[in-house]
């Protein structure tokens, strides 16, 4: 592994332990519901503030079950992480050719 | 950051919204002159708008207990300046509020706000003056990506806060109650997004020298120009 895969690598693994250290060290665990999502604890103090308020506009599509939901969370991922790997794995094979054809231009007769 | 659908007292939803139109039309301008000025950049577009989309479908534990997810902002923030930003941070919130009920029509206004105006803006204005003080690109690139991270989140808090101010302690009190669910949970989930745009940077100053030269991200000290001409 030379540098620049180490330093990514270790990147990642960082990224990694952030996510996975609350869940270890069971940081919901005063919670009744741990690791709920923010967005729902917010709507959960709105109606605390609030007690009357009603949400005036309902989704117009909203998927039926959880599953079907990450289902659709996880389509998004996808697709992202898609386009990306597409985008650097072009660049990736274009500067090997690109490369590839510098040497063949440099020393001709290596290529049999 | 995604206030819910109907959340919003109508007013409130209105004027976010017309803060944000602004923002959008000039976006979609900038976008449309960058895709026909340099078509090759539509790759690395599509390719920044792909980083929105994956980052803000994964949501993170975090210490507070609570999960949330980063926002993806500060790439594209960084690489073609906010206003292209908010338009790929307006597809995915739409693309959210569409077809995942997470966020809202009547919320995307103020969605778009946080996320695709404010949050880009604050850390492309970070990653602009740490690099006038010749700090490294990756730190710049970390407390860009950091900044775009969890102002997002402060805004979204101060946005309920003005819509749901505490019958006691009023918009103050309100604004300790939705910052402590938001802007807390947010930080060690802003360092993840810092580290994973260092770590997409990284693999983009591997990729895409030529690319990066162009939009100014990387400085050469002998002709910058002509560097990024036979850089491709």
């Amino acid at each position: 592994m030379n540098r620049n895969t180490r330093i990514n690598a270790l990147l990642l693994l960082a990224v990694a332990a952030l996510a996975a250290l609350p869940l270890v060290l069971g940081l919901g665990d005063h919670k009744e519901e741990p690791f709920t999502g923010a967005d729902a604890e917010a709507e959960t103090a709105i109606t605390e503030i609030e007690p009357d308020y009603e949400p005036w506009f309902s989704p117009l599509y909203e998927p039926p079950s959880g599953e079907i939901e990450s289902a659709l969370f996880a389509l998004q991922a996808a697709v992202g992480a898609g386009v990306l790997a597409y985008y650097f794995g072009l660049r990736r094979g274009r500067r090997q050719g690109e490369e590839r054809a510098l040497a063949a231009r440099q020393d001709p007769p290596a290529e049999d | 950051m995604h206030i819910a659908e109907g959340f919003l007292p109508p007013a409130h939803a209105i004027a976010w919204g017309v803060a944000s139109a602004p923002f959008v039309v000039h976006g979609v301008r900038s976008l449309t002159r960058e895709v026909r000025e340099h078509p090759e950049s539509t790759l690395l577009l599509g390719a920044s708008g792909a980083f929105t989309f994956v980052l803000s479908a994964l949501k993170l534990p975090s210490v507070t207990g609570s999960c949330s997810h980063p926002t993806g902002t500060g790439l594209g923030a960084v690489l073609f300046r906010p206003p292209i930003m908010a338009v790929l941070g307006t597809i995915t919130l739409l693309f959210q509020a569409l077809l995942l009920a997470h966020g809202g029509l009547t919320t995307l206004g103020a969605n778009v706000f946080s996320m695709a105006v404010a949050g880009p803006w604050a850390g492309y204005g970070v990653y602009r003056l740490l690099r006038r003080y010749d700090v490294p690109l990756m730190v710049t690139v970390f407390f860009g990506a950091f900044v775009a991270d969890l102002s997002t989140y402060c805004v979204t808090s101060v946005q309920l806060a003005l819509a749901f101010p505490d019958p006691g302690s009023g918009f103050l009190g309100a604004l300790g109650k939705f910052g402590s669910i938001f802007a807390v949970t947010q930080i060690p989930l802003a360092v993840s997004e810092g580290l994973l745009t260092v770590l997409v940077m990284r693999l983009l100053v591997q990729s895409s020298k030529g690319e990066l030269t162009r939009l100014g991200v990387l400085l050469t000290t002998r002709g910058p120009k002509k560097q990024a001409v036979s850089a491709r």
